[in-house]
């Protein structure tokens, strides 16, 4: 018993070195090969990757506060919002580039989870909830209601697309590889954090607050801090949305952005690094596959979405983790 | 000279009695044990100095500051550091991970840091890592590092608890019922640490339920009963005396009152 137990130690260790399971390796091979079909083939696909790529970047954003700190908010669409809008009224309005106009609206949004997040944080589990909820509905009603700032429910349409100076970004295939870009730093930051003295305070918030103040953690400085990230992230792909699909209105930041967010998280694996680009790659493709279902489509996506839930409560990135541990046992029975 | 100085600490919850007047001093560099029967107020005590609970009166001066009020990670990082009485470890994060949290303390750095990694950070991430193995080895957890660390026995758990409380370089250590649950072998163990620990200069504070380890390892013991300290002396005269006895064996009177 007690020579299995060093055995298996040692053998993870010995496979922390460096190889991934091979279902990951599987799974990366096959979004590659995923991205690179659409890519050559083009067409609707190409705008269902792109809405992908943003939802990737709203949820590695949220995961920072609900994943790795363990904190609930139904109301991040807000942040996405003040991004969103940013943007539009920025470019259209006054003309300004869209680099300063998302940098400035990301800074707003930012100022905004401060301001708001400061007393907030201080509830916690459902009333945490609660509190952020209202957060995104209040957003919506300003979207709807300050038609003068907002122009109500028309929205805005003919925000220009990315760009520097010159050279704008207007291919269909160029916009992806841009979001693409953008996701992947947005994972590459994410990747840094998890693993550092910071991540590692966020993590410990998530289980055990009265463990993590004892060790001389600042909770509230902490939690504060994973929200304005979430924030951050959101406001980027708020704007990066009105800037790839040019038009914006009060119900793309709706009630419906909290729950497709929510499944893409919960579905790709929440508090991991690649959790939840996946679950956004692969929340947002479910409803394509089933499309020649018909009517039966929402039927389709929903049953999929349960039993991926009940069989992996642990996301899709934990499909990684058996693969994982699989190699270690091999090479140590050899 | 007295590390920890606490002054008539009262704790009143709606009517009920936790804590009156409890006056201590710890000096620097002992092993203090407070011992008491179940309900005697041990734990209310405990998370007043380590400020998880307001005290209704009183004051608590920790190296000449007077901590009172103060919030925990504060108290934490002038070197006062605690562990559970139901351990708190942080699930889903391995043995080794849970040790690392633990130098927070120890350690700098934020958002910037961790991004841009420059030498510095590297150097102290790798100090971390190699820092929080030499703990684990030391209380025995070593083989176990890359384990989950809620999958660990739950005597084990015990141990992770003081390497990660020992990663935040406590200078007076509060150790809450540390043996509540641990066989005889695993009491030994603990016991064994916490002299080591004692020896490289960190004061510990020790609150048992468990009066055999107290009186085996503790220099200085004081005894709390129904919300007060009843007597202090050395485990001989703790072992002696009459009302020590009294509250735990229970006479007439106690088991009236």
């Amino acid at each position: 018993m007690r020579s299995n137990r060093t055995m298996t130690s040692r053998a993870i260790t010995f496979n922390k070195l460096g190889d991934y399971g091979y279902i990951a390796i599987g799974g990366a091979i096959c979004i590659a090969l995923l991205f690179g079909l659409v890519f050559i083939q083009g067409g609707y696909l190409v705008t269902v990757l792109q809405l992908a790529m943003i939802y990737g970047i709203f949820c590695v954003g949220l995961n920072f506060f609900m994943g790795y700190t363990g904190q609930a908010s139904f109301g991040q669409n807000a942040f996405a919002a003040i991004g969103g809008y940013g943007t539009a009224i920025f470019c259209v309005q006054y003309n300004w580039q869209p680099i300063l106009a998302l940098l400035v609206s990301m800074g707003i949004a930012g100022v905004a989870a401060l301001v708001v997040g400061y007393p907030t944080l201080r509830l916690r589990g459902h009333y945490l909830a609660m509190a952020t909820f209202a957060l995104g509905l209040i957003t919506y009603d300003i979207s709807v209601q300050w038609t003068s700032l907002t122009q109500g429910y028309m929205g805005y349409s003919g925000i220009p697309p990315l760009g520097i100076g010159p050279f704008t970004v207007e291919d269909e295939r160029m916009k992806l590889l841009c979001l693409i870009a953008v996701l992947l730093f947005g994972l590459w930051i994410s990747h840094r954090l998890r693993d550092s003295r910071f991540g590692r305070a966020l993590r410990a918030i998530s289980t055990s607050e009265p463990g993590a103040a004892a060790l001389g953690i600042r909770v509230s400085h902490y939690k504060l801090v994973a929200f304005i990230i979430a924030a951050l992230y959101a406001s980027a792909s708020g704007s990066l949305f009105a800037h790839v699909v040019g038009f914006i209105s009060p119900e793309v930041f709706g009630l419906q952005m909290v729950v497709v967010t929510f499944t893409m998280l919960y579905v790709g694996g929440i508090g991991t690094v690649l959790g939840p680009a996946i679950g956004a790659i692969i929340a947002s493709l479910l409803p394509e596959l089933f499309r020649s279902t018909g009517r039966f489509q929402d039927i389709a996506y929903a049953a999929v979405l349960l039993l991926l839930l009940i069989f992996m409560p642990k996301g899709l990135s934990a499909l990684a983790e058996i693969g994982r541990s699989r190699v270690p046992r091999r090479s140590a029975e050899g | 000279m007295a590390l920890l100085k606490v002054r008539d600490l009262t704790k009143r919850f709606d009517g009920l009695q936790a804590n009156s007047e409890i006056n201590l001093e710890i000096p620097e560099g002992s092993l203090f044990g407070v011992i008491g029967p179940n309900g005697a107020g041990k734990t209310t005590f405990f998370n007043m100095i380590s400020g998880f609970l307001q005290p209704t009166a009183g004051t608590i001066e920790f190296a000449g500051t007077d901590i009172t009020n103060m919030r925990q990670d504060k108290i934490a990082a002038m070197g006062l550091v605690r562990t559970f009485q139901l351990v708190q470890l942080f699930k889903g994060m391995s043995v080794a991970e849970n040790v690392e949290v633990g130098f927070h303390l120890a350690t700098r750095g934020g958002v910037a840091a961790a991004v841009a990694r420059l030498a510095w950070f590297r150097r102290q991430e790798a100090d971390v890592h190699a820092k929080a193995r030499e703990l684990l080895d030391f209380v025995g957890l070593a083989d176990q590092a890359e384990q989950d660390a809620e999958l660990l026995p739950y005597g084990q758990q015990r141990l992770l608890e003081v390497a990660r409380a020992l990663a935040a370089r406590p200078r007076l250590l509060l150790l809450d019922e540390p043996a509540a649950g641990l066989n005889s072998h695993e009491t030994d163990a603990l016991a064994k640490i916490i002299q080591q620990l004692n020896a490289q200069g960190i004061t510990v504070l020790l609150i048992e339920h468990d009066v055999a380890l107290v009186t085996r390892i503790a220099q200085r013991i004081a005894v709390l009963d129904f919300g007060c300290k009843i007597t202090e002396g050395t485990p001989d005269e703790i072992k002696r005396h009459p009302d020590v006895i009294a509250a735990y064996l229970g006479t007439d009177e106690a088991a009236h009152a």
